[in-house]
């Protein structure tokens, strides 16, 4: 983590602010810990983001062995909404959890923009 | 026909803008000059990226080439923009009945006599279709072609439109030894393969990393209370993928280079998904 705190805020903001977005974290993608976070009410933000490590850290792995590359963006798509992850190269997760009729390329854009902010 | 030829490129070297394409792009292709036709089918498709006839003439192209798979999503998207479509209904059939779906070949079928009742290549193909009439080839040529003409030299149908038979799950699909794996809750590996951009094979390693992927997906979001889920799509340096489940304990993993869109590759997943389910259920 190479930002200052209150840039975690900021880099939240971008993507909360997108309609559709039920919430944001930055997580440690090596031990699944919430750095920060902005997420409504109901959304279990430790566990969710334990599971989308686990989740980036096979994804990961697979994709380098498939030859690839490094994960830049990635989205779980479900019946009912997504969960969009943006890996930083320095090792946090940006993560948003949206509705199912997200605008998903924005989404992405103001995730890598995020994840920019916090490095 | 060569001098149609002639006159048909001279009147477009005129007017870029007009349709004549379509007219010059179906001689071409019956002709065999497929790349020639290939040519002129995209000019005009870029031209007129709206008009189905264009989709639909730009498909029979491919298909004719053997690529069925953009074949498929430009007569789907033919289909998008006029659901009645009947060269659009006839393309989807031909291919449906290619990878053995008779099923949905015969709705499309069915789609495409109730657009145009008189057309004797529908009815035809349709009959073959439903019941599964003797010899080869009669139902393709109704579906692909136009009128009796057969869309590709005749094949027969019996070997190409039971691919349940076969043992590999992706039989016919675009990648199907190279870009698509079929894994169980285990990692196991029940088809397909994966090549690297080396060429080498790299199946079983990534095959190892999938373990329990898909569990772990179903627990996240059912943690956020999204339902089921319903695919992966990751975008790397070099490459897409995309993971969906056919079922609830099977994982399907496609792959392809950064030139195939985010979307398409969707649309290849879903393919190759409903084959796989397909497959998991005859081998169950």
């Amino acid at each position: 983590m190479t930002a200052p705190a209150a840039a975690y805020g900021k880099a939240l903001d971008l993507i909360t602010r997108v309609r559709g977005v039920r919430g944001a974290m930055l997580v440690s993608a090596e031990d699944g810990i919430v750095v920060a976070e902005q997420l409504m009410e109901g959304i279990k933000g430790p566990a969710v983001s334990a599971l989308a490590a686990s989740l980036a850290t096979r994804l990961r792995r697979a994709m380098e062995a498939a030859g690839v590359g490094a994960s830049l963006f990635w989205h779980l798509q479900a019946e009912q909404g997504a969960l969009l992850v943006v890996p930083t190269p320095a090792g946090t997760l940006v993560v948003a959890v949206a509705e199912p009729d997200v605008n998903v390329g924005l989404v992405r854009l103001e995730l890598l923009r995020a994840a920019e902010v916090v490095g | 026909m060569p001098d149609a030829i002639k006159t048909l490129s001279s009147q477009l070297a005129q007017d870029p803008d007009s349709l004549v394409f379509l007219r010059l792009g179906e001689l071409l292709r019956q002709k065999g000059q497929l790349d020639t036709a290939h040519r002129v089918a995209l000019t005009g498709l870029e031209r007129h990226p709206h008009l189905p006839d264009a989709h639909d003439l730009y498909a029979r192209i491919l298909a004719d080439k053997h690529d069925y798979e953009r074949a498929f999503d430009e007569w789907d998207m033919a289909l998008r923009i006029a659901p009645d479509h009947v060269g659009a209904l006839k393309g989807l059939a031909f291919l449906y009945f290619k990878v053995g779906d008779v099923q949905q070949a015969a709705a499309h079928l069915e789609a495409a006599q109730r657009a145009a009742p008189d057309d004797p290549g529908v009815a035809q193909a349709l009959a073959m279709a439903r019941g599964g009439g003797p010899g080869g080839g009669g139902a393709e040529a109704g579906a692909g072609g136009r009128g009796t003409e057969p869309l590709t030299e005749p094949e027969p149908i019996a070997p190409a439109a039971q691919p349940l038979e076969e043992a590999r799950v992706f039989a016919g699909l675009e990648g199907a030894q190279e870009g698509l794996l079929l894994l169980d809750a285990s990692g196991r590996v029940l088809g397909g393969a994966l090549k690297d951009p080396t060429g080498q094979d790299v199946t079983d390693a990534v095959a190892a990393y999938l373990a329990g992927v898909s569990q772990e997906a179903a627990r996240t979001v059912k943690l956020l209370g999204l339902g089921r889920w319903t695919g992966l799509a990751a975008e790397g340096t070099l490459g897409h993928v995309h993971l969906a489940p056919p079922t609830s304990d099977a994982l399907l993993l496609v792959v392809r280079d950064r030139a195939v869109p985010m979307g398409r590759l969707a649309i290849i997943a879903q393919r190759a998904a409903l084959a796989a389910r397909r497959w998991l259920e005859a081998h169950a």
